[in-house]
């Protein structure tokens, strides 16, 4: 059953307006967080986790609170990003503000929940998870976030229950006066033997902004979460995001994540296979151009015997552009016969574009089998000749060789309109046709699993 | 005029201090005939039919390859297939992420475009394909994987010769199709380009062996040897080269000089 029945619009960093305060747990996790932050302020480059991404016009620039209004341009993007009935719930929000008027509450089975803190405030869930699977100190920005929570998301997919269409939580950030700052906030968990596809989509409109995000997933035993993260930057977008994922025994979490543009982003995923058998796949896909920067930390924490988990990202470059990616798996002293495979590749379509990837393996067990590999380099030649000898034209075979590179992430995808958003995007970025789309999944995919 | 018509043509390996690889290659041929070139490793015969077909790898030095009337080289490589010159691959390339019915629509809708053509329809695209796939007894899951990704050496082959049948050129050229083919598949690709034979077309086929042209019967055969052909014959050339090796033409032409 669906709790998106308040109308009530929540108002977060105007005191007194956000009805999930009050409860002292919350108060508690916020002091944490607003301390932590205040003692350690925003990193710099001379920390090694910030030594290729300069937060320093972050840290320089006067973003205020977005008021909870909602402008014309935050409705449009809102419905040109909305999935429609292709979602089960859709929540919105507006610069950090829950716009209700603008989401839309589906039929979810008995026992699934979906709904802005606001409404969910006293769940038990809600406090057991909340704060306790990002953790503060490990990354500045997620004390600044919860220092800073007001507004957020809160999933609750009960034991055994199984709920089919996407859960879509839409972020929306506009500012078209002043620099505005927003803080994401979401939880989700998923109880035994349950599953869920969780989508959220952060799309940047016009103006300066600001958005720290955290997002916290639970998977319990047995469970399996399919979740989408879609960045759409805008110019002048700062970005900065912190996934962390707890999986239990048996449980299986795949993460497809893009950033399509933006100033600066940053995105932290951290993934602790906590129980035995636990399963993760990350599928990361970059597209920068301009003087874009994105980074990519990525951080498989195998703290459990026998878990696979396998990771692909790819990034297409462009222009004086430049990305990170540092990926780390972590295997403790008891994972045995842990088994991952991590890949980075990177397609530079300028000379000017940079990228630095790398790779860190921590391994503190002896039978296990980790593998990483990472390709840095223009279109291959030899790719562009075997399609010019069948007379399609040079540009035309730098582009659809992009789009290949990038559609080899985005076929992987299963929620419909985040793989045509992305498909879109890039065809529309390469003068392709839409109607290309790459559909051979068979042996790639289980080459690639 | 022949329909093909190379003339002195030399090429080399485009990199400073590039080796010649091409010393003065001369060779017609008519539409209509199948051409065959023999020789050993590093003679220079894939190099050729690739300088043909425009890979920049190579640089042309000297000489002319006249094509239906036109100067070839001055022509990019996507223009020269679009004008009907079609290279099968000796080493197809594997293409992640693109369909073959993609590919294959794209290449027949360079071809069309280019002659004032429409595009083909999809119902005209799928019934070329079937036909050709029959023809070369190939599954028809081929069409929705990714380009050669993960076919085997066997399939690769194949698939050049199918997309060869697609494209109907007017120069095919075909790059060792034989080698790595186990007899069945030789078969198979030697009937499949057997049948693109006809009066319109000129074929030329690179190979070591002659098992192949025991099922492509060629009009002529040529020997290269250190990059000029140096013996021309008809099939029982191949013949005898199959049973006496190279070692005799070698000491043919040395003695010539």
């Amino acid at each position: 059953m669906t709790k998106l029945a308040s109308g009530k619009s929540e108002t977060a960093d105007v005191p007194g307006g956000d009805d999930a305060s009050g409860r002292s747990w919350l108060e508690a996790l916020r002091r944490a967080g607003a301390d932590r932050f205040a003692s350690v302020g925003y990193p710099t480059i001379k920390e090694e986790e910030w030594r290729l991404t300069n937060v320093t016009p972050i840290a320089k620039t006067q973003f205020v609170p977005a008021t909870p209004q909602i402008d014309e341009e935050a409705i449009e993007l809102a419905k040109r990003s909305s999935f429609g009935t292709d979602a089960v719930v859709e929540l919105v929000f507006v610069n950090g503000h829950f716009a209700p008027s603008l989401s839309r509450a589906g039929k979810l089975p008995r026992g699934a929940i979906v709904g802005a803190f606001a409404q969910a405030a006293d769940s038990p869930a809600l406090q057991r998870h909340l704060g306790h699977v990002a953790s503060i100190s490990a990354n500045p920005f997620v004390a600044l976030n919860t220092g800073s929570m007001r507004a957020g998301a809160f999933v609750h997919i009960g034991k055994g229950i199984n709920v089919e269409l996407p859960i879509h939580l839409l972020f929306i950030s506009t500012s078209p006066s002043e620099p505005t700052r927003s803080f994401p906030r979401v939880l989700a968990v998923a109880e035994e033997n349950s599953q869920l596809t969780l989508v959220e989509s952060f799309i940047g409109g016009s103006g300066m902004h600001f958005t720290a995000a955290v997002t916290e997933i639970v998977a319990a035993n047995d469970s399996r979460i399919d979740h989408n993260h879609l960045h759409v930057g805008a110019d002048e977008a700062y970005a900065v995001s912190a996934l962390a994922a707890r999986l239990g025994r048996a449980s299986r979490f795949i993460s497809h994540a893009a950033t399509l543009g933006g100033k600066l982003t940053r995105n932290d995923l951290t993934v602790v296979l906590a129980g035995e058998g636990a399963d993760a796949t990350l599928n990361g896909l970059v597209i920068v151009g301009k003087q874009q920067h994105c980074d990519n930390h990525t951080l498989l924490d195998h703290a459990a015997a026998h878990c696979p988990s396998h990771e692909l990202y790819k990034h297409v470059l462009d222009d004086r552009a430049t990305c990170a990616f540092k990926g780390k798996i972590l295997v403790r002293p008891d994972s045995q016969k842990t088994d991952s495979k991590q890949t980075c590749k990177s397609l530079l379509l300028s000379d000017d574009a940079q990228m630095n990837s790398q790779p860190a393996l921590e391994i503190y067990a002896d039978d296990v089998k980790c593998t990483h590999g990472s390709t840095t380099g223009p279109v291959d030649e030899e790719m562009v000749f075997y399609l010019r000898s069948r007379g399609v034209g040079l540009e035309a075979a730098r582009h659809l060789l992009t789009y290949a590179f990038a559609a080899d992430i985005t076929r992987r995808i299963k929620v419909e309109p985040v793989r045509r958003r992305l498909e879109d995007f890039l065809a529309a970025q390469h003068g392709l046709p839409r109607d290309l789309r790459i559909t051979d999944l068979g042996q790639h995919d289980e080459k690639a699993r | 005029m022949a329909f093909l018509e190379i003339t002195n043509l030399h090429a080399r390996v485009a990199a400073p201090g590039g080796r010649d690889i091409l010393k003065g290659v001369n060779l017609s041929i008519n539409a209509g005939e199948v051409h065959a070139i023999m020789g050993k490793n590093g003679s220079g015969k894939s190099t050729l039919v690739q300088v043909m077909a425009g890979r920049e790898t190579y640089e042309v030095t000297e000489g002319t390859v006249a094509y239906d009337g036109k100067d070839l080289l001055e022509l990019s490589a996507e223009e020269r297939a679009r004008e009907g010159v079609f290279l099968a691959f000796q080493y197809p390339v594997e293409i992640p992420g693109v369909s073959t019915s993609y590919f294959l629509k794209a290449a027949v809708n360079a071809v069309r475009k280019h002659h004032g053509k429409p595009e083909i329809n999809t119902v005209a695209f799928l019934k070329l394909v079937k036909e050709k796939m029959a023809l070369l007894k190939m599954d028809q899951s081929f069409m929705n994987r990714a380009v050669n990704e993960g076919f085997s050496g066997g399939e690769k082959k194949r698939n050049e010769i199918f997309q060869m049948a697609v494209c109907d050129p007017r120069l095919a050229l075909m790059d060792e199709t034989d080698s790595g083919l186990d007899i069945d598949a030789l078969k198979v690709v030697a009937n499949g380009a057997q049948s693109l034979r006809g009066p319109d077309r000129a074929i030329l086929i690179v190979t070591h062996y002659q098992r192949l042209l025991n099922y492509i019967e060629p009009d002529f055969v040529h020997v290269m040897l250190d990059g000029r052909i140096v013996k021309s014959g008809d099939k029982n050339l191949a013949l005898e080269l199959e049973e006496r090796g190279y070692d005799w033409v070698e000491r043919q032409v040395a003695a010539e000089v």
